[in-house]
């Protein structure tokens, strides 16, 4: 195999890894959107029969979804702009030089390695009605006087996993805005310390403009993330109380799985990722071909 | 950016950094040692007094924890061999790519890991049932793999632009071929992405939930994460909280050593996709 040609040299390790790939994600893609256009025959044995946009019609009917859309929504908005401040804070705290920097450094990058649905068993625990420590200490602190049911109440079940998501998410943000920190130089800082500008000023009026590719590449990121959120759902409250955390994710997969209607998971799916992607992108798009932000 | 915070305020900033980062995985420590009467005391007990070691022992009895981790472990690793095997030659070759074409597999690779799983789940199960791989370690291994492949493709590929030109045209004029080529010089040079690459697909792969949760049925195949995590709904008052804060703790001690070793590692690795566009 000769290295400078085209085929042979630069392609050919390509395709075993590119077949992969093809074979786990780019099929499955296609093969979901397909099964979107089906519905299951109980009659025939189970088999999905073609059915056009039917599922589709049902779908944007269908008020759990909707529920579903707005409660994905709702996280995906709270988690991204909480862990998106509280991690640019963790990066100006670690872009300080202090001694055990480095340790602490590790430490903050602790709750990103760990399992996110087994720290999700952890919030229960920690959430816990009766026991949970939350209560305790909100008790002690004297902000409430009696124990909240946390995971019971609708509002207060959705605050505790998007707490929980804050808790493990931050540091991958504050690890990509650290590295936006640490890329701008020491002589635009001193020339703005010249200028006279204080320690906010210097924040608001030079930092912060040069951090806005870093901070918008973590929080694209993480919202995508965060749109397909099922572990810490499902271990969490399981979409409980009465649907109220349940992610698009979480339906598609009762509809899979609990439901058996396969035709119909898939149009959640589909239509609740994809679609949603397709519509912000284009309203991004046309927003800014208007002049708008 | 130095002296942006002031001070005094560095030292409670720190504080409360380590704090938050560490109390939810500690409080779990704590109530794992904790004697059943004082888990469930009310106002709650914070330290374990005396200190217990029964829930690590009777959650030993009751769940096959060493099994779960020797799968996890098996697993982990298969994938981590397979996406290493698979990205190498793919991120050589990306490297001697045009700059054009380099960039469009680059970033279209990188495109697919936004997708939700959700979108995946159900036809790879069908996949999944057809081969006849339910509870088989390759109905994971190689999803993992796959879902890892972009990100080790990225590291990788920027570890090899850093080898120097020449150590390359020198091995090609000593007559080693590509492949050759990839084995004796880049990897060895490439180590320290190597690294990286294998430590972020291990931890990924570890910690996946949903596809471990559908494709691995039978408790004697599951995952440690899907064997524990799974322990909810009905059965979660049939075991007490001791026990699962025991389980919590082993599922994650691996993970916490794998970090406080590997920082730096880490977090060049995952700065290295988003910043480096």
């Amino acid at each position: 195999m000769n290295d400078r040609s085209p085929l042979g040299g630069h392609v050919l390790p390509l395709v075993p890894a590119l077949a992969l790939v093809t074979l786990v994600v780019g099929l499955p893609i296609l093969d979901v959107v397909a099964l979107s256009f089906t519905r299951v025959d109980p009659a025939g044995g189970m088999a999905t029969r073609w059915a056009g946009l039917q599922p589709a019609a049902r779908l944007w009917q269908d008020s759990r979804f909707f529920g579903a859309l707005s409660n994905t929504a709702i996280f995906t908005g709270a988690s991204v702009v909480l862990e998106t401040l509280l991690g640019i804070g963790f990066a100006l705290v670690l872009d300080r030089s202090f001694r055990g920097r480095g340790l602490v450094r590790s430490v903050m990058l602790v709750p990103w390695a760990l399992p996110t649905a087994v720290m999700a068993l952890a919030f229960s625990w920690i959430f816990n009605d009766s026991f949970g420590v939350a209560n305790d200490l909100l008790r002690r602190t004297g902000l409430v006087a009696a124990s909240i049911p946390w995971l019971s109440g609708p509002r207060t079940a959705m605050a505790a996993i998007v707490l929980a998501d804050v808790w493990k998410t931050t540091p991958f943000v504050a690890l990509i805005v650290l590295a936006g920190l640490q890329g701008i130089p020491e002589s635009v800082l001193e020339a703005a310390r010249v200028d006279g500008l204080g320690p906010w000023q210097r924040f608001r009026h030079v930092v912060f403009p040069l951090l806005l590719p870093s901070i918008a590449v973590a929080s694209l990121f993480r919202a995508a993330q965060a749109w397909g959120a099922f572990d810490i759902v499902y271990v969490m409250t399981g979409g409980g109380p009465g649907g109220s955390t349940e992610t698009v994710s979480l339906y598609a997969y009762q509809s899979f799985f609990r439901y058996l209607d396969f035709g119909y998971g898939a149009a959640i799916a589909a239509h609740g990722t994809l679609l949603v992607a397709a519509l912000a992108l284009v309203t991004a798009f046309s927003r800014r071909r208007r002049g708008l932000p | 950016m130095k002296r942006l915070l002031p001070r005094a305020g560095l030292a409670f900033a720190v504080a409360a950094l380590v704090a938050w980062s560490l109390a939810p995985a500690a409080w779990q420590v704590l109530t794992a040692l904790k004697p059943d009467r004082d888990v469930v005391r009310v106002p709650t007990v914070y330290f374990p007094h005396p200190v217990t070691f029964k829930h690590v022992a009777s959650l030993w009895e009751r769940k096959p924890i060493g099994v779960y981790l020797a799968n996890s472990a098996g697993i982990a690793g298969a994938s981590t061999f397979l996406s290493i095997l698979l990205a190498a030659p793919a991120a050589s070759a990306l490297g001697r790519a045009g700059e054009r074409r380099r960039r469009v597999l680059l970033h279209g690779l990188l495109a697919l890991t936004v997708f939700p799983p959700i979108l995946l789940l159900y036809p790879l199960y069908q996949g999944v049932r057809v081969l006849g791989w339910l509870n088989h370690p390759l109905a994971l291994v190689l999803p993992y793999a796959a879902l890892s492949l972009p990100l080790s493709i990225w590291i990788l590929e920027r570890g090899f632009s850093q080898i120097p030109r020449a150590v390359e045209e020198a091995a090609a004029l000593d007559g080693l071929g590509p492949a050759r080529r990839v084995v004796l010089i880049q990897l060895p040079l490439a180590a320290p992405s190597l690294v990286t690459a294998a430590i972020l697909v291990f931890i990924f792969s570890w910690n996946e939930f949903m596809l471990a949760l559908t494709f691995m049925t039978r408790d004697a195949r599951k995952t440690i994460t899907a064997g524990i995590a799974s322990v909810s709904g009905s059965s979660i008052f049939e075991i007490p909280w001791g026990q699962l804060s025991a389980a919590i703790v082993i599922a994650t001690l691996p993970l916490v050593f794998l970090v406080l070793l590997f920082e730096k590692r880490i977090a060049s690795g995952l700065t290295r996709g988003a910043i480096k566009g």
